[in-house]
């Protein structure tokens, strides 16, 4: 993924590792591989603060571990990941490791959160520098326990060699340790051998959890800033084009503690038409901004409804010459001209909130010249140069400080919501807590985009596939929001979102395949499309498993057994190093365990069934393997569908963290039944129609179905966990609503109507 | 000026009567453990209780209280059994929605202390999780409601939690 060469290249410019003692403890930090002090020794350098290191980790005196993430924590348990990876290599003893989220200083490199792509990302470098580590601990243990250092290995906490041991406080205590590596040193470190791992894939809790059972976790909603006033914003009625032309407060007056308003004016032009309402409590500021009177001129897409962007998206998929190939493999116009048997189908999704229970806010105080942001935000990198445009400063003159995320689910990739907040505190010169309500939260949601796919499978005149042509339209996140991330087409005519395509790409061995993806232009001007928990697998997903589900069907075979049989990892399919190690196999692999696991085959009571699907998300380059079969029932008089048990099998290499994998994989597995049955809104005049829980309804505890969910055991290189198991649960809900009633399901989400309709 | 006992403690607030507890809680109190989620009262980030009995104080006006006992999740102290089960479970992600659905929990266990799966579902059906950490939830529940006596109290309506009497916490 280009987004990804990006942030590695960032990530891994030329820096030194330093080992250093330091009047406080131990310290690891990576530091540029500066000219001028290069002959400096690392504790001299690190002692002197000739620069501002990025301190991984360090150890005190006490044998306290601390280590520093650069990662948003927003129910991951994502440092715990990361630090467990460190710490293994390093030996510690757990007990003693703790984890700090650090602020946007631009040492610690590219921020972003999202993708699933945390631990894949972090493995060796983090492992590298844990065995670095290790290795001066022991050189100077050794030192001190007069034993050659091959004799020594880490454990606990401790050097230990033969009978004798130290532990690390007293070696830090006692000795002095000075040592560089170079990048090509660094390099040289491998991951530990798998057998030799005392914390990687062995259970553990996560070091977030405590603080989030006591109230004592803190998110950016509690940030308190001395002097600060509260701010609601009022959302305008279309997110591009709108002008306040009069502000009429004389209402608002009334409410107590009202401070005023703010009409901003947004250099980045992020903003267009907005008004912020202050007071000096947050009650104040929600009873002001509901009192004033506002007159706006919309933007053009004011009337804008969902029918008008499903209508758009069904033009777009027709007409062959839209969009950009992002797959193009034989020649599926031969194969059409050719075919003696074609069937096509058309597979829709709705527009979708993100819904964090936490409302996007942000606090924002200029002091020194310095714009401090107060808020949870999962990529901080995207963001920050939009802030300072905004606010007139230049980047180094912004700093976002991290808390606690009350749900990310890629809502908080965006970090428009600072904007605003910003733009108030530097009007009235006072530090802004401003909040959004819930329905302002969804109004200014960036929304996941409404989608149209259209596939047509063909067979030649012995009734063998020749080949899937496939197109998807929807409204980019990616092209709004960072379009220098957005890869060629593979005929290089054009540019693709490969986060709105990611999953037309699949594993199965076809003779011809094409993908198009197309940009639905009228969603793009309509509102900012976001990336949304799985992204687009999370949406083409939908449409390639159920319409598999058709075409096996149409030959008359067994849904496992026809994509058995397509799993043939050969050619392209057969995966590579380091992460996609086995291809189609292991996707083959997991799709009959789960299989054996739901007894897939057995003789189901009347208006049940099971129905399969398979997902290899986020990314062929970054594949974590899963199938799922759902077994649904369906009441054929009312058309409700009740999902009794969803049984996966997941493949996502080793397994850093199994509990916090577990906890990750329930929660993606019911957010895909959520998106399946419960969720879904429209747009109408511009904006989302539902706005809070009254009539968005995302899945509550009794419909939580049985969850049957298990990981093969291997030691590839980690994939991600945050985003694939949502994947393949709606496909496999349709499939399985196919299986019990026949009624074949092509929207998302599925209702009632929708089914009774079809059986 | 409104009074109320705040987890054991008087407090009194000037703030406009139809002033939801929630922001009183947070901010004048600056109690910041529960949460604002939704504003109407459906998705239970606020759940406090009121009189032992739970409530969702962002659309609870102060004006409602009188001298009432609110106990939030601070008022806790980290002593229920149930803040234990969460941890052992492992049950939240995010975090955001837990203060309000350990509430709603204590407040179910107090009143019921071996409550069935439906009971424990009908119960807790009112508090999303975003995250939906719900398994987790309901089997933390399970196990303190089966394990320990420690917990199955006799319920008086007088008593604004099962933690009166041994509730050092103040105020912070």
């Amino acid at each position: 993924m280009t987004r990804l060469n990006k942030t590695e290249k960032i990530q891994q410019s030329r820096r030194n590792f330093l080992i250093g003692t330091l009047r406080t403890g131990l310290v690891m930090a990576f530091a540029p591989a500066m000219t001028a002090y290069s002959s400096e020794s690392a504790a001299t350098s690190l002692n002197k603060k000739r620069f501002s290191p990025t301190v991984w980790f360090e150890i005190d005196q006490s044998g306290s571990i601390l280590i520093n993430i650069s990662r948003a924590e927003m129910g991951q348990h994502v440092g715990t990941a990361i630090a467990r990876i460190v710490a293994d290599e390093l030996g510690a003893d757990w007990d003693n490791v703790s984890i700090k989220h650090v602020d946007t200083d631009p040492k610690w490199g590219y921020m972003v959160t999202g993708g699933s792509w945390s631990v894949w990302q972090s493995y060796l470098p983090m492992s590298q520098a844990g065995a670095a580590g290790r290795t001066v601990l022991i050189e100077a243990a050794a030192k001190l326990l007069q034993v050659q250092a091959s004799d020594c290995k880490t454990q606990d906490s401790h050097v230990v060699c033969g009978d004798k041991s130290i532990s690390f406080a007293d070696i830090i205590s006692q000795g002095s340790i000075d040592r560089t590596f170079s990048a090509e040193e660094l390099a040289l470190f491998t991951p530990k051998d798998p057998k030799t791992r005392q914390l990687i894939a062995k259970p553990s809790n996560a070091l977030d959890v405590p603080a989030k059972t006591t109230g004592t976790a803190k998110y950016g909603l509690d940030v308190e800033i001395p002097g600060m006033v509260y701010a609601r914003p009022l959302i305008p009625p279309t997110r591009y084009g709108s002008r306040v032309l009069k502000v009429n407060d004389t209402k608002a007056t009334k409410v107590k503690g009202y401070l005023g308003y703010e009409i901003l004016q947004d250099p980045s032009n992020i903003l267009q038409g907005w008004v912020s309402v202050l007071a000096d409590t947050y009650f104040g500021a929600i009873q002001a901004a509901q009192a004033m009177n506002v007159e706006y001129q919309a933007g053009e897409t004011a009337n804008v409804s969902e029918q008008d962007l499903i209508d758009e998206g069904e033009k777009l998929v027709a007409d062959k010459t839209s969009g950009g190939r992002f797959v193009d493999h034989g020649d599926i116009d031969k194969a059409s001209a050719e075919a003696k048997k074609s069937i096509d189908s058309t597979y829709k999704t709705s527009s979708v909130l993100h819904f964090a229970l936490e409302p996007v806010n942000a606090a924002v105080e200029f002091k020194d010249g310095i714009c401090h942001v107060h808020t949870g935000n999962q990529w901080q990198s995207l963001f920050l140069p939009v802030v300072a445009k905004s606010v007139g400063l230049t980047d180094d003159k912004v700093i976002i400080h991290q808390y606690y995320l009350g749900g990310g689910f890629g809502r908080r990739l965006a970090g428009d919501y600072m904007i605003p907040a910003a733009l108030t505190a530097k009007a009235i010169g006072k530090p802004v807590k401003l909040v959004f309500t819930r329905e302002d939260d969804s109004r200014f949601d960036c929304i996941r985009s409404p989608s149209v796919q259209h596939f047509a499978a063909y067979w030649d005149g012995d009734n063998a596939l020749q080949g899937i042509d496939h197109a998807a339209a929807a409204g980019w996140p990616t092209l709004t929001m960072a379009p220098g991330f957005m890869p060629d087409s593979v005929d290089k005519k054009t540019k693709v979102d490969s986060f709105s395509i990611s999953g037309a790409d699949h594993w199965y061995s076809l003779n011809n395949h094409r993908v198009r993806a197309i940009n639905n232009t009228l969603a793009q001007k309509t509102f900012v499309p976001g990336w949304l928990r799985a992204v687009g697998p999370g949406w083409i997903a939908w449409g390639v498993e159920s319409f598999m589900d058709e075409v096996a069907h149409a030959q008359n075979v067994d849904p496992v057994d026809f994509r058995m049989k397509l799993l043939d990892a050969k050619g392209k399919n057969s995966g590579s190093e380091p992460v996609a190690v086995g291809g189609a196999k292991r996707l083959s692999h997991v799709l009959n365990e789960t299989k054996i696991k739901s007894d897939w085959g057995k003789t189901l009571p009347k208006n049940e069934g099971l129905g399969v699907a398979i997902a290899a998300g986020q990314e062929r380059t970054m594949p974590t393997w899963s199938a799922c079969v759902a077994h649904v029932r369906v009441n054929p008089k009312t058309g409700e569908v009740k999902v009794l048990k969803l049984t996966s099998v997941m493949d996502c290499g080793t397994v850093v963290h199994p509990d916090g994998a577990l906890a990750q994989t329930e929660g993606a597995m019911l957010w895909g039944l959520s998106l399946a049955l419960h969720e879904g809104t429209a747009i109408k005049d511009g904006q989302v129609a539902d706005t809070n829980l009254n009539s968005y309804t995302p899945l509550r505890m009794a419909d939580v179905p049985e969850l049957d969910i298990s990981f093969v055991e291997n030691t590839e290189a980690p994939t991600g966990l945050g985003e694939p198991g949502l994947i393949a649960v709606a496909p496999a809900i349709g499939n399985a609503i196919y299986n019990a009633v026949g009624a074949r399901m092509r929207d998302l989400p599925i209702t009632p109507k929708a089914v009774k309709a079809l059986i | 000026m409104i009074t109320f006992t705040l987890n054991g403690k008087k407090m009194s607030t000037d703030a406009p009567k139809d002033t939801p507890l929630l922001w009183i809680i947070r901010d004048e109190f600056g109690l910041k453990g529960t949460k604002f989620g939704c504003g109407i009262a459906m998705c239970g980030a606020c759940t406090v209780h009121l009189n032992g009995s739970p409530v969702r104080s962002c659309s609870l006006p102060i004006s409602a209280l009188d001298g009432g006992k609110i106990t939030t999740i601070e008022g806790l102290g980290n002593k229920h059994p149930l803040q234990k089960a969460w941890v052992e479970h492992q049950v939240p992600q995010c975090g955001y929605c837990q203060s309000g659905q350990i509430m709603q929990a204590t407040a179910l266990l107090a009143t019921n202390a071996n409550p069935s799966d439906a009971e424990i579902v009908n119960h807790m059906n009112g508090n999303l999780c975003r995250c939906m950490s719900y398994k987790r939830i309901k089997e933390a529940i399970k196990q303190v409601s089966s394990a320990s006596a420690s917990v199955v109290e006799i319920y008086d309506p007088k008593r604004e939690s099962i933690l009166e009497g041994n509730n050092q916490q103040g105020v912070v």
